[in-house]
């Protein structure tokens, strides 16, 4: 592989672990607030063709990613009544939720398949940076939402861990009622981190037919969504983590797309494996070594005041 | 991510005593709500409702080719779900039947292409044991993985669906490719020999097997002592262990047994209906195994007749098509179905919790 190559394949990773950080920054801001969300998937793939529909109305791109935010936030809704409201088991919910997202994804979706999105969204080099040899190419062009991705784990981690409302969610995740007995309304934060994550689930689908493809197939997520999921556990639930991890993947996935431009001889279709085996391994060598570290105590656990 | 067994929270949602028909009203309630809100949904996708559902009724039970259709796709539904329901009865969140149905296919498929001379008798019974072993080994990996380094199922069953039905499009394209279908993701034909027999109509074997395997289940679940192992460690981790269960042995076994069954869901689908692998050949039987797990409480005789009327939506869906309608149709609806369920339960059961608090409160009032 030649430096030339490498710095493309570096690129490309980036571009393809950026619906990873934007799914997964949202799941771990979920989970942080003590409420799982296994409905990333289906969520995504609704994102992706309520954004992909809204930028064939209207030809303006940032319209689409306004009605993917807005689609995923209306699901995230969904999920935090169910969870919160009605304390119902968050696995089961979740697992509905990706199957409602998945089904409902592809009914809405059949009109919009084979048609070119009509205002994609491009690259646009930074001026200065991007000719910064080697990290300008990798980093800085790229388009919009890549460059909004980068700040996200960065402002999350911040409002985590620096501020007063990060602190309550985290207390809502860690210990609700400790939390409450702060005066911390435990329901509204959880709709809020619930919502919030959704609301960048539906973005990170958005991302995928707005940039990525730029298209709408059925089912193009692809399983991305409950990688992200895992991305979160890979992180042990920090945003810094989880960025780094999400390149990590995009990597892994690139890689299984263009080892046979660089020459190695292996069926595409093992390739296109790659990102579940690596995402199976990590996990594996992640729950053996640290046994779940960093997950927040209250993870899963309904909470209602009166009990 | 959760990591610890946990039963399916459905036993106590609805009082024991009084209730099943409550329950079933409950659930018709839910399931009204649910074909009100994919109603909703059709209107505004610009569709019209009613005439939907009434194709889709027709489509799905119309006439006696229907029937025989819906029930030819009761049958992989049937199996899958009652091998999630048999994981979830322990608190083992399988969601893997996508993938093991598909090894289990491609198992059951390896005996047919590669050893097409042998006779009916040696082909079909070795196709089943062969899927069923697919789908065992299949589901072990995961259940290994949980029982000795804690790995969560969830996570590591789903990224082994995609594994899976990747490998069945490397063959599909690859070695299995039916030259006279140049690029179409097909095998060879299987030979006549290894096509399950017909016992009525479209309706094959496989049936039987689906049959066998809700009574077996019932049988195991409800009659054995490793069947109450079983469902202790479902409703109660810590009494089990206490008890002395082996519960790392248990994981291994059930998820394999559960595998087991999504793997004949394959050799049904394989043998029964298409008689040659193809991309695709779960068409996501194994997560509305899922759903069919959950509205049957994870009861077998209600997994075979929940699976019955999931088939009925599907077919129903496909049928509609031609109509115009997506038949994706379907599968919203049944994961409506399974949303609608799950908010009726909640709700009853902490309107009943409520009560009862108030109850015992007025009694601490009211005094001895």
């Amino acid at each position: 592989m030649t430096a030339d190559q490498l710095v493309a394949l570096l690129a490309a990773a980036v571009t393809a672990g950026t619906p990873l950080v934007l799914a997964g920054v949202g799941e771990l801001l979920a989970e942080r607030s003590g409420v799982l969300n296994l409905g990333v998937e289906g969520v995504m793939l609704v994102g992706a063709v309520v954004g992909f529909a809204a930028v064939v109305a209207t030809a303006a791109p940032w319209l689409g990613v306004v009605a993917a935010v807005g689609a995923g936030a209306l699901l995230g809704v969904g999920h935090a009544f169910l969870t919160v409201t009605l304390g119902a088991e968050q696995v089961t919910t979740g697992l509905a939720l990706a199957l409602f997202g998945t089904g409902l994804s592809a009914f809405v979706g059949k009109p919009f398949i084979g048609i070119p999105n009509p205002a994609p969204f491009r690259a646009l080099a930074v001026p200065g940076l991007a000719d910064v040899p080697v990290l300008g190419p990798i980093f800085f062009r790229q388009d919009a939402l890549v460059y909004l991705s980068y700040m996200l784990p960065l402002v999350v981690w911040w409002w985590l861990v620096r501020t007063r409302p990060g602190l309550h969610l985290r207390a809502c995740g860690e210990n609700p009622e400790a939390a409450d007995a702060m005066g911390v309304d435990v329901a509204a934060v959880r709709y809020g981190a619930v919502v919030a994550g959704a609301a960048l689930a539906g973005l990170a689908g958005g991302y995928l037919s707005l940039a990525y493809t730029p298209a709408w197939t059925e089912n193009m997520t692809g399983g991305l969504g409950w990688i992200a999921i895992a991305l979160v556990v890979f992180a042990t639930w920090h945003p810094g983590r989880l960025l780094a991890g999400a390149y990590l993947f995009g990597a892994v996935d690139v890689l299984g797309f263009r080892a046979q431009l660089l020459g190695v001889q292996a069926s595409s279709i093992v390739l296109r494996m790659l990102p579940y085996l690596f995402t199976l391994t990590v996990l594996l060598v992640i729950t053996a070594l640290r046994q779940a570290a960093g997950m927040p105590g209250a993870l899963g656990r309904p909470y209602f005041r009166e009990e | 991510m959760v990591t610890t067994a946990r039963a399916l929270d459905v036993a106590p949602a609805v009082g024991r005593g009084v209730a099943w028909a409550e329950a079933l009203l409950i659930r018709l309630g839910a399931a009204l709500a649910a074909l009100a809100a994919g109603a909703v949904v059709m209107r505004a996708a610009g569709y019209d409702p009613w005439m939907a559902y009434r194709e889709m009724a027709a489509g799905a039970l119309g006439s006696w080719y229907a029937v025989e259709q819906t029930l030819v796709k009761a049958i992989p539904l049937a199996l899958s779900g009652l091998g999630v329901s048999l994981a979830f009865t322990m608190g083992l969140w399988n969601i893997g039947a996508e993938g093991q149905l598909a090894v289990g296919a491609l198992a059951a498929g390896w005996l047919a292409l590669g050893a097409p001379g042998l006779p009916a008798w040696a082909m079909v019974p070795g196709m089943v044991a062969l899927g069923a072993a697919g789908g065992a080994a299949w589901a072990a990996i995961p259940g290994v993985l949980r029982a000795a380094v804690g790995m969560n199922e969830i996570l590591s069953t789903l990224m082994l669906n995609y594994v899976g039905l990747l490998w069945v499009d490397y063959l599909v394209f690859g070695h299995w490719a039916d030259p006279t279908a140049f690029s179409f993701p097909y095998s060879r034909r299987f030979p006549d020999s290894a096509q399950l027999p017909p016992l009525m109509g479209a309706v094959h074997l496989g049936a039987v097997l689906a049959l066998a395997a809700a009574v077996g289940l019932w049988l195991l679940l409800r009659h054995t002592a490793w069947g109450y192992e079983i469902r202790l460690i479902g409703t109660s981790p810590r009494a089990a262990r206490y008890r002395g269960a082996p519960v790392a042995r248990n994981v291994v076994a059930v998820m394999a047994l559960s595998g087991a069954l999504a793997g004949l869901a394959g050799v049904a689908e394989v043998g029964g209906v298409v008689h040659r692998l193809q991309q695709g050949i779960s068409q996501g039987y194994g997560y509305a195994a899922i759903i069919i797990a959950w509205l049957a409480r994870l009861h077998p005789w209600a997994v075979v007749l929940v699976a019955v009327l999931i088939a009925a939506l599907l077919n129903g869906g496909f049928v509609i098509q031609t109509t115009g309608v997506p038949a994706a149709i379907a599968s919203m609806l049944q994961a409506l179905l399974l949303t609608f369920v799950l908010a009726s339960e909640y709700v009853v059961r902490r309107h009943r919790r409520r009560r009862a608090v108030a109850a015992a409160r007025a009694g601490l009032r009211a005094g001895p």
